[in-house]
């Protein structure tokens, strides 16, 4: 009980800090918080969020992902080849092998931690290169560009629904599945075990394993959609596509209250994590900052995040042990 | 092993015979070999075009286009050794490495062989002169001249997309941008921002100019991953006709953006004047009609002339300006 209500003050001051950071720029720029530019923030934001969520089903098994951009890359690339090559394959069918391929790619992640026992930040820096290199041998360095698309393929993500385009609402959708599949499934209950004592998860009868390969089979196909949806809004594919990604997909739980030693966190704050980073990278265009201090504000939110991390954490540690106490 | 012998040996003789048969052939034509980084790359194919039409109003020129298969300096070595070989007049080179080919090169320096390199240069100790596509400074004036001319009397409010705020190509550019500034009075600039060469950030960067100038008429992006994002932004927030996307990028890449009208016009080097101008230059030189040295100026033809700086390298021309006319012709090539 306790541990729920500090887990809700914690993104109750997420939230808070990010109405404040709206504040503070309406007051140098108002038209920021004008409905319609919230809704293409959010919007723009929606591919961190929907890694995010992915990122933190990884990290909740004490695991991390560092391959998820050069999943996106690679997947994109592939998506927009092939779009390339047969104009006319509906979106619906881009879409599927999207997903597909980036599980697969997400599986080769989770066999290999699975299976052989090797530490997920080796296995996934290693497919992170892997990845990427692939996208660069099938597409020889090539770009793929606007005219080479089809347009239902580009209009996809763009197509308005109820004021807001699709891609926010596949976010949307996504939070959702993830939230009900986190809170009320076996499996679900699982991501938080295995991470949160691997020991006790096993004598609990969970596979330690296994948990861990379906969190990098999930996050590769979150991945993988991200990966249609990134070049189809950009209209462009190339190997380079979200360089460096990955470490904002980290940012984004780590300041959402992710625990990175795993068995703790939520999708409210991988969220509001994402939303934090998206509002400051939307934000900082508009208000005129250079760009030496934009990186800068950039790593001081995630310091800033991680003292608060480290202070919930020891928080959290005196309650269990209370607890224990009241117990004996 | 024996087998392969025989062949190497037919080969080694199929060479020979077909060497001399062109030696004979060409005895009083002067044989200019443009070698490429790679063989198959449109953007060579397009230079190897121009070396034809330099050939032909030489009249007597002979162009051997050759390079290896892949891009390495190891292929184009080779390359370079059976140009020796077969005494040719002078190589035109697009190094894959500058330091690698040097050798190389100096042996065809030492056989009396005129070795110039152009778009991708080779160190100065490999060879005579370097062509650069352009300069610095014409660059700078480009860029901001492509902005002004699409404004009605050269009149309205500009911002710059870069890469990231310490790339030193882009920020020598836009330095040489505001030198040119003076000569248009009524175009004001109102900041530079910086996309990092990330499409995505880019793309975001360009969304802030849109919506913190609403008077703006024109976004220059001297890099080609910011001017396809700036392109896309501008396009996405319904502003094609109010604000026109320009700078530096490669037609195959931007003429989706051009059709669309979010870029009028944009520019970057034209492989066919490269390769033109290069053949005019090592023709001249190995004539003897040119010496390479600084402060040297060299005709090329329908370009105009050249005139080497102290490290013996020269740019060519201004960059070449892409639009709604010429697109169609230049996208399948690079």
């Amino acid at each position: 009980m306790r541990l729920t209500r500090l887990l809700t003050t914690r993104e109750a001051l997420l939230a808070a800090a990010i109405a404040l950071m709206l504040a503070l720029i309406a007051s140098r720029f108002p038209a920021f918080v004008a409905p319609g530019n919230l809704v293409a923030v959010f919007n723009d934001t929606a591919p961190l969020i929907i890694l995010a969520i992915g990122q933190m089903v990884v990290i909740l098994t004490r695991c991390i992902d560092l391959s998820v951009a050069a999943t996106l890359a690679l997947t994109g690339m592939v998506v927009a080849m092939l779009n390339l090559a047969h104009p006319d394959l509906p979106v619906a069918a881009i879409l599927a092998i999207a997903v597909a391929l980036g599980c697969g790619l997400g599986m080769i992640n989770g066999l290999l931690v699975w299976k052989l026992d090797i530490p997920p930040i080796v296995v996934t820096l290693g497919t992170m290169t892997i990845y990427r290199g692939a996208a660069f041998l099938i597409s020889g360095g090539k770009w793929v560009n606007a005219h080479e698309m089809s347009d239902a393929f580009k209009a996809f993500p763009r197509t308005q629904i109820l004021g807001m385009p699709v891609m926010s609402w596949i976010a949307i959708l996504v939070v959702v599945v993830l939230a009900v599949l986190l809170a009320r499934t076996e499996t679900g209950r699982a991501f938080f075990a295995a991470g949160g004592n691997p020991d006790a998860a096993t004598y609990a009868g969970i596979d330690v394993g296994r948990t861990r390969f379906l969190a990098f089979a999930l996050s590769g196909a979150l991945a993988g959609l991200v990966g249609y949806l990134w070049v189809a809004r950009y209209a462009v594919a190339y190997v380079d596509l979200a360089a460096g990604f990955e470490l904002d997909v980290v940012a984004a739980c780590v300041i959402g209250g992710v625990a990175i030693m795993g068995g703790v966190g939520s999708v409210a704050g991988a969220v509001l994590g994402a939303l934090f980073l998206g509002v400051i990278k939307n934000a900082l265009p508009v208000i005129d900052v250079s760009p030496f201090w934009q990186m800068a504000i950039s790593g001081a939110a995630i310091i800033i995040a991680v003292i608060l991390n480290a202070k919930a954490g020891r928080a959290r540690g005196r309650i269990i042990l209370r607890q224990t106490e009241a117990v004996q | 092993m024996k087998r392969r012998q025989v062949m190497a040996l037919a080969a080694g003789l199929g060479l020979a015979a077909s060497l001399m048969g062109t030696t004979a052939m060409a005895q009083d034509k002067t044989r200019i070999a443009l070698v490429v980084k790679a063989l198959g790359i449109g953007f060579f194919e397009a230079a190897a075009k121009g070396a034809e039409e330099a050939a032909a109003e030489l009249g007597d020129v002979e162009i051997i286009y050759t390079g290896p298969t892949d891009t390495t300096a190891e292929g184009q070595i080779e390359v370079i050794n059976s140009l020796i070989a077969q005494g040719v007049d002078a190589i035109a080179i697009s190094a894959n490495d500058p330091d690698a080919l040097v050798p190389a090169l100096k042996k065809a320096m030492d056989r009396g062989i005129t070795v110039i390199s152009w778009d991708s240069g080779v160190a100065p100790e490999g060879r005579q002169m370097h062509l650069n596509p352009s300069s610095n400074e014409l660059i700078g004036r480009m860029i901001i001249k492509l902005a002004a001319d699409n404004l009605p009397d050269q009149t309205g409010e500009v911002a710059v997309l870069s890469a990231s705020a310490t790339a030193t190509n882009q920020n020598i550019w836009i330095e040489e941008m505001k030198k040119a500034m003076p000569d248009y009075p009524n175009i004001k600039l109102l900041g530079v921002v910086y996309g990092d060469d990330l499409a995505d950030k880019s793309y975001r960067e360009a969304m802030g100019l849109i919506q913190s100038y609403p008077e703006l008429d024109a976004i220059i992006a001297p890099t080609s991953v910011g001017i396809v994002a700036a392109a896309q932004a501008v396009t996405d927030a319904g502003k094609i006709g109010q604000i026109n996307v320009t700078g530096l990028g490669l037609p195959s890449e931007m003429a989706g953006h051009v059709k669309s009208g979010a870029s009028k016009s944009f520019a970057i080097w034209n492989p066919i004047d490269l390769g033109y101008s290069a053949t005019m230059i090592a023709y001249h030189l190995a004539r003897g009609e040119a010496e390479a040295q600084p402060g040297a100026e060299i005709p090329i033809g329908r370009m105009g002339k050249v005139t080497l700086d102290e490290t013996n390298a020269a740019a060519m021309a201004e960059p070449f300006v892409y639009d709604a006319s010429n697109i169609d012709q230049f996208k399948d090539i690079f």
